[in-house]
């Protein structure tokens, strides 16, 4: 014989489950999210005046921080600090650059045992990859309809 | 030439009811198998855990000196059959089939595990259920006489298991509070058939005897699996691979229930009802779900998967999962209380989530199942 | 100084919206999410004018977030489009982020010989 619970509608369900689940520690995680964040950003802006006091071009200063903050990213992924950090900041460290350049060492670090064409090559942008392909598609059709409009 | 058979002429058919069968879900073993040894072994964190003193062998790093965590992973398991193995006092001729399966694509571990081992092979999958797959499967191989002895093995590796479940390690994420921790751990029964004597005194060649006391491998053959409870596919709609304890928890308590129902018992003629990993969301959606079907197991009724890590400390979240958590906190930490006593008579519910990647990318619920083994500690004819 | 404080302000609360997304909506949202959801939306609040001005207040506050990657898409492909044409709209954004993209993949792929995962 059927219980009665068996019969629950998924929605009734789900919503004794949210009842029981445990809330995400949603201030503190904000307040790492925010200071972790704002660090990166602040040392990009560092990097920034660096490379114009060196003598390049705003421009270039801009794409040198880039590069630099993705090396930083890559290196600390590297030595398996990224994850610890990424724990704690959350967001802090996903939404930099250096996020994007952990996103892409991760996997290929993690497929490097399924070899270097199928693995490392393959996999470094199972979550990169979503990510180039949305940025220039939405950058292709900015440019179409400007081109159409201006 | 075929003469056809009128109606008139045939008896009707009454197929009987399988001799061994009770109510719906549950087979009863006549003469039931016994647990002739186990044993376990978990990477550095599970035996960080408060469970930590009960598992027989902790591994200090979770690569184990093999080239990948999947190898590794592969090696745990096949260690943990053959101390089990050395533990029965067998030798691996003696057994007749090796029952094993793990989280890995294609059970991976396992087949792995069972080339080296060399045992005729069935390779099993029940998600985090299947070492209570494969007790029931051994359990009901041996009391149907198709088997003398039979070994069963389970393991999961938290890093193998999060690579291909979710995302790289070493990525930079913050896991949910419903997120389970994928216990890195194995654990190995060898079972036999009630009728095979259990190991006199100095069976088993020196070097197995040796393994046994070196790697303090425990007999406990005076524990036997009375009950097998199959359990049916539950699923309520749930859809987070981050949040598996309630995607499992109906089919948890459905197999409790039916197995209480089919055998007439109660809650309280159990000491323990443990089920494998549904953690402390899924855990509580089983007392509610339970409660709602007016039983309320109390404090009798327990989880694999909250009692292995410290989650506090531990920074586990919602508990542990995966083959491996159900399978070393039975034949690690349970075993040994049943063998010392402390418990008389457990219910194990191994839980199960059967999704893949696929299936939750493409939006499907997460089928839930849950198996009941009743372990009862008797003593042994040999024993007189 | 007062640069780089607005950097830490202005980048801290672009993080700190990512999180309470993560954190307070019912949604699973992975990283991935996070990631191809800044690029779109900074690439559109690029073109319609409105994340060039955030650029030049917060600088790197701006820049450094995955939305800033998606501005100099934006930016890369109009820039594009007023040089050479059509044919600008489909290569200005890829040039103008090519730097960063080409540093990501070079430095992976060196991590990934040199390192191996610790898990």
């Amino acid at each position: 014989m059927p219980f009665n619970f068996e019969k629950l509608a998924p929605p009734v369900f789900d919503q004794m489950v949210k009842e029981v689940k445990p809330k995400p520690t949603v201030l503190k995680n904000a307040v790492l999210a925010f200071v972790v964040g704002g660090l990166i950003c602040a040392l990009g802006q560092i990097m920034f005046f660096s490379y114009l006091s060196m003598g390049l071009p705003e421009q270039d200063a801009t794409s040198a921080t880039a590069g630099t903050l993705v090396f930083l990213g890559a290196l600390l992924t590297g030595l398996g600090w990224y994850d610890t950090l990424g724990k704690f900041a959350g967001a802090g460290s996903i939404v930099p650059i250096t996020g994007f350049s952990n996103s892409i060492v991760a996997s290929a670090l993690e497929f490097k045992r399924e070899g270097y064409i199928f693995g490392v090559g393959a996999k470094m942008f199972i979550i990169a990859g979503p990510v180039l392909v949305y940025g220039f598609m939405t950058s292709a059709l900015i440019g179409l309809t400007y081109y159409l409009v201006r | 030439m075929i003469t056809p058979v009128s109606p008139q002429e045939t008896m009707p058919v009454v197929t009987p009811k399988p001799e061994k069968k009770v109510g719906a879900q549950t087979y009863v073993m006549t003469d039931p198998p016994y647990i002739a040894g186990a044993y376990t072994l978990v990477g550095p964190k599970e035996g960080a855990g408060p469970l930590g003193a009960a598992f027989h062998q902790v591994l200090s790093e979770p690569q184990w000196q093999e080239p990948s965590w999947e190898r590794a992973e592969a090696k745990m398991m096949t260690t943990a059959v053959e101390a089990a193995i050395a533990a029965a006092g067998w030798g691996i001729p003696d057994v007749d089939l090796f029952l094993a399966g793990d989280l890995l694509n294609q059970i991976m571990a396992a087949n792995i595990s069972a080339r080296s081992i060399g045992i005729p092979f069935f390779g099993i999958f029940g998600a985090c259920s299947t070492m209570a797959q494969g007790l029931a499967l051994g359990a009901m191989l041996l009391d149907g006489g198709f088997a003398h002895r039979v070994v069963t093995a389970a393991s999961s590796h938290h890093h193998t298991a999060e690579r291909q479940y979710r995302v790289p390690n070493e990525l930079g994420t913050q896991r949910p509070m419903t997120a389970q921790w994928t216990v890195t751990g194995s654990g190995a029964a060898a079972l036999a058939a009630g009728q095979v004597p259990g190991p006199p005194a100095g069976t088993g060649t020196a070097e197995t005897q040796a393994y046994v006391e070196g790697a303090g491998g425990q007999s406990t053959a005076n524990i036997r699996v009375t009950h097998v409870t199959v359990g049916k596919i539950m699923d309520l709609g749930q859809k987070d691979a981050a949040n598996l304890g309630p995607a499992m928890a109906p089919a948890a308590a459905h197999t409790i229930l039916t197995h209480l129902q089919d055998t007439g018992r109660q809650v309280s003629d159990y000491d323990l009802i443990v089920t494998g990993d549904l953690g402390q969301v899924g855990l509580e959606m089983a007392f509610q779900l339970l409660r709602s079907e007016g039983t309320d197991p109390g404090k009798r009724l327990t989880d694999c998967g909250v009692l292995i890590y410290n989650h506090e400390r531990q920074d586990t979240h919602a508990g542990g999962s995966g083959c491996g958590c159900s399978a070393v906190v039975l034949l690690g930490y349970l075993l040994r209380l049943l063998n010392e006593g402390a418990y008389h008579r457990i219910l194990f519910v191994g839980t199960g989530a059967l999704f893949s990647p696929t299936s939750f990318q493409q939006g499907e619920s997460i089928p839930g199942v849950a198996h009941g083994i009743v372990l009862e500690s008797q003593t042994t004819m040999w024993q007189h | 100084m007062e640069k780089i404080l607005l950097a830490f302000v202005i980048g801290g609360l672009l993080c700190l919206l990512a999180q309470l997304l993560i954190d307070l909506t019912p949604f699973t949202i992975t990283p991935g999410h996070i990631l191809v959801g800044y690029v779109t939306v900074g690439a559109l609040l690029s073109a319609v004018g409105i994340y060039g001005p955030l650029v030049q207040w917060a600088g790197a506050g701006a820049t450094v977030p995955l939305s800033g990657f998606g501005h100099a898409l934006a930016q890369g492909a109009i820039r594009s489009v007023e040089q050479r044409g059509l044919l600008g709209a489909f290569g200005g954004g890829i040039e103008a982020t090519s730097i960063g993209v080409a540093a990501a993949v070079i430095f992976g792929y060196a991590m990934a010989v040199i390192f191996n995962p610790k898990g």
